[in-house]
């Protein structure tokens, strides 16, 4: 391939076997697929930044010139959706926290631990099946029970009385409580396939050392299990981050002061007068944002996690 | 065994003693390694059993009765209970209409995903340049919300004005098949590169080595990801209702999801949306329960 190999006065035949086919069209390939995953996000970015006019007048591919650029979108996207962004961070990080807890727990009292085999591994399939239901068959118990049964803003009356807290929040916490519950599976899951590949020594040395359960745990597990807890406190925040059946079941309306991001961003920019993209495009990048922030970061562990799923 | 039994007995006809045996095997047992690492995974195994299976049962009863509407909570009074609701989703063509919907996105979907993910899974495999790189692009669209993504394929539509069915078949395989590479991925990483090698050495062409060799032993991943991809579409919800804004759908994409969750939450018809949620259940158990005896056999669980 290199020009001193190639005759100066060959024709361009005489260079064409030398060429790898294969790679030109693995190259091309990957390109096109390139462009087909990047194309909806590229023309969300562009159109967040076109005025109304510009949205209607250019392609959705072109990137907005002169006149036609402008922020005012993402100001009214940010200005809609601060309210249901900060809802959805105190959502979203204790529930991860407390799910990634549990789910290390389960994981350890089922792999590291033997209390019989048997009895073990109908425990294990319990929470597997718990991963794969679909949540549809228990949403009609979920709100009867957050409604009926244990209704947290009654409950927790008094809590209202504090200036910064609204009567609506009471269901930004039993929505915190149910992503925690439905959580647990999965985050067990990938907790389990991660402890079967420690090697047994270190817990034997410390069983044999005398070390009871709760040490194991404490000193030589959780220490051994960091690089897991990023995994799958990623993956578990990116989930309940982008979740929306559930927030739109418990709290129900886009307007609600505990809205969640995803619940607001539902319902943006539509009026009679038809939907404004650009606002909704600015939105919809606003919202994914912290996931986005995390994927540039941490897409390595995003990919172990799925692909750990099963 | 037996030694044990021996003491057993032994402690017993010693009188007094029987109590303080009793009170010995107390703190064995506390001490033994199920009593201390109950609380590990009993905490989280309740708490989970509560809200899967506590739900399960409570939904299947709530489905045995009439409630609907805004009222105090369902009625379970034995006189109100029957199989009613379930003899009307069979009555119900728009039942049917929207289980033929189901199967349809669940074959159609799971299919081009699984071989557009094998495919760009192949691709990056032969080793070329900045893999992790164009691996994270084509993941990419698995880290954002469907309510995200259906504002960008919204906007497609609205250029386009082409098929609704295309596009949201389009835009599902988008988001997805990122996540049948990785899959596939793991899967043909733990296959060893001698086995590629020595079809190559064969005289084997890359296509060939691949689909007779290679492609064979991806039968579980192909597994794993077809049952977390037909789990996904059926219930899929989240993104129909984010491309149309509303609970009621046009009519070709309404699918068995779509309607239990506008039947309980726009309808309030509780114990109508609880019937077809366990219709919805029992469809998901039949490829969740073969898919873990599956594993189990494999040894993989």
């Amino acid at each position: 391939m290199s020009k001193a190999t190639r005759p100066a006065d060959g024709s361009f035949a005489d260079v064409l076997p030398e060429l790898d086919y294969w790679k030109i069209g693995l190259s091309l390939v990957i390109t096109f697929f390139f462009a087909f995953f990047l194309a909806p996000i590229w023309t969300g970015i562009v159109t967040s930044f076109k005025t109304s006019g510009a949205v209607t007048a250019t392609t959705p591919l072109t990137p907005p010139l002169g006149d036609g650029f402008t922020v005012e979108k993402w100001a009214r996207a940010i200005d809609h959706l601060s309210t249901g962004f900060v809802n959805s961070l105190i959502m979203t990080i204790p529930s991860t926290i407390a799910t990634v807890f549990l789910g290390s727990t389960a994981a350890y009292g089922l792999t590291l631990v033997d209390w019989g085999k048997r009895a073990q591994f109908a425990v294990l399939i319990l929470f597997l099946v718990g991963i794969f239901i679909p949540y549809q068959a228990v949403l009609v118990p979920l709100s009867d029970f957050w409604i009926n049964i244990v209704p947290l803003a009654e409950v927790l009356a008094p809590v209202w009385e504090l200036s910064f807290m609204e009567y609506a929040h009471a269901r930004l916490l039993s929505l915190t409580i149910t992503h925690i519950v439905y959580g647990i599976p999965l985050c067990m899951l990938l907790f389990r396939g991660y402890y079967l590949t420690l090697s047994d020594e270190l817990v034997e040395a410390a069983k044999i050392d005398g070390a009871s359960i709760t040490t194991i745990y404490r000193r030589v597990v959780l220490p051994l299990s960091k690089p897991m807890v990023g995994v799958v406190f990623i993956y578990q925040f990116t989930a309940i981050w982008n979740e929306f059946l559930f927030s739109l079941t418990l709290i129900g309306s886009s307007s609600s002061p505990a809205a969640t991001v995803t619940l607001v961003l539902s319902g943006l920019g539509t009026d009679l007068s038809g939907i404004d993209f650009g606002l909704r495009m600015a939105g919809a990048l606003f919202a994914a944002l912290p996931t986005l922030i995390i994927y540039a970061f941490f897409a390595e562990e995003f990919a172990q996690g799925l692909a750990a799923e099963n | 065994m037996a030694g044990s039994r021996d003491t057993v007995s032994e402690s017993q006809n010693v009188g007094t003693g029987a109590e303080r045996d009793w009170q010995t095997r107390l703190e064995v047992f506390s001490k033994s390694d199920f009593a201390r690492s109950f609380p590990y995974w009993f905490v989280p195994f309740s708490i989970m059993g509560l809200g899967v299976y506590g739900g399960i049962g409570y939904n299947t009863l709530i489905s045995l009765t009439d409630y609907e509407g805004f009222n105090e909570g369902p009625d379970f009074s034995p006189g109100n209970l029957d199989l009613e609701m379930y003899v009307q989703t069979v009555n119900d063509p728009w039942v049917w209409t929207t289980s033929k919907n189901t199967f349809v996105l669940l074959i159609v979907f799971t299919t081009v995903t699984m071989v557009l993910g094998l495919f760009l899974a192949v691709m990056l495999d032969r080793g070329i340049r900045y893999k992790e790189k164009i691996q994270t692009i084509y993941l990419l669209p698995m880290a954002l919300s469907f309510v995200v993504t259906a504002q960008f394929w919204l906007w497609m539509y609205n250029v386009n004005n082409g098929l609704i069915n295309l596009l949201l078949g389009a835009a599902l395989i988008w988001q997805f098949s990122g996540y049948a590479m990785v899959v596939f991925l793991a899967g043909l990483q733990s296959i060893p590169d001698d086995q590629f090698e020595a079809a190559q050495v064969d005289g084997a062409s890359v296509l060939r080595t691949y689909w007779r060799v290679i492609i064979p032993q991806l039968k579980s991943s192909s597994v794993s990801a077809a049952v977390v991809l037909v789990i996904f579409a059926l219930k899929a919800f989240t993104f129909l209702f984010s491309m149309f804004g509303q609970y009621r759908v046009p009519k070709g994409t309404d699918i068995l999801a779509t309607l239990m969750v506008r039947e309980a939450f726009k309808l309030q018809n509780w114990a109508y949306a609880a019937a077809i949620a366990t219709i919805l259940l029992l469809m998901a158990l039949a490829v969740i329960a073969p898919y873990l005896h599956y594993q189990h056999k494999q040894g993989s669980l």
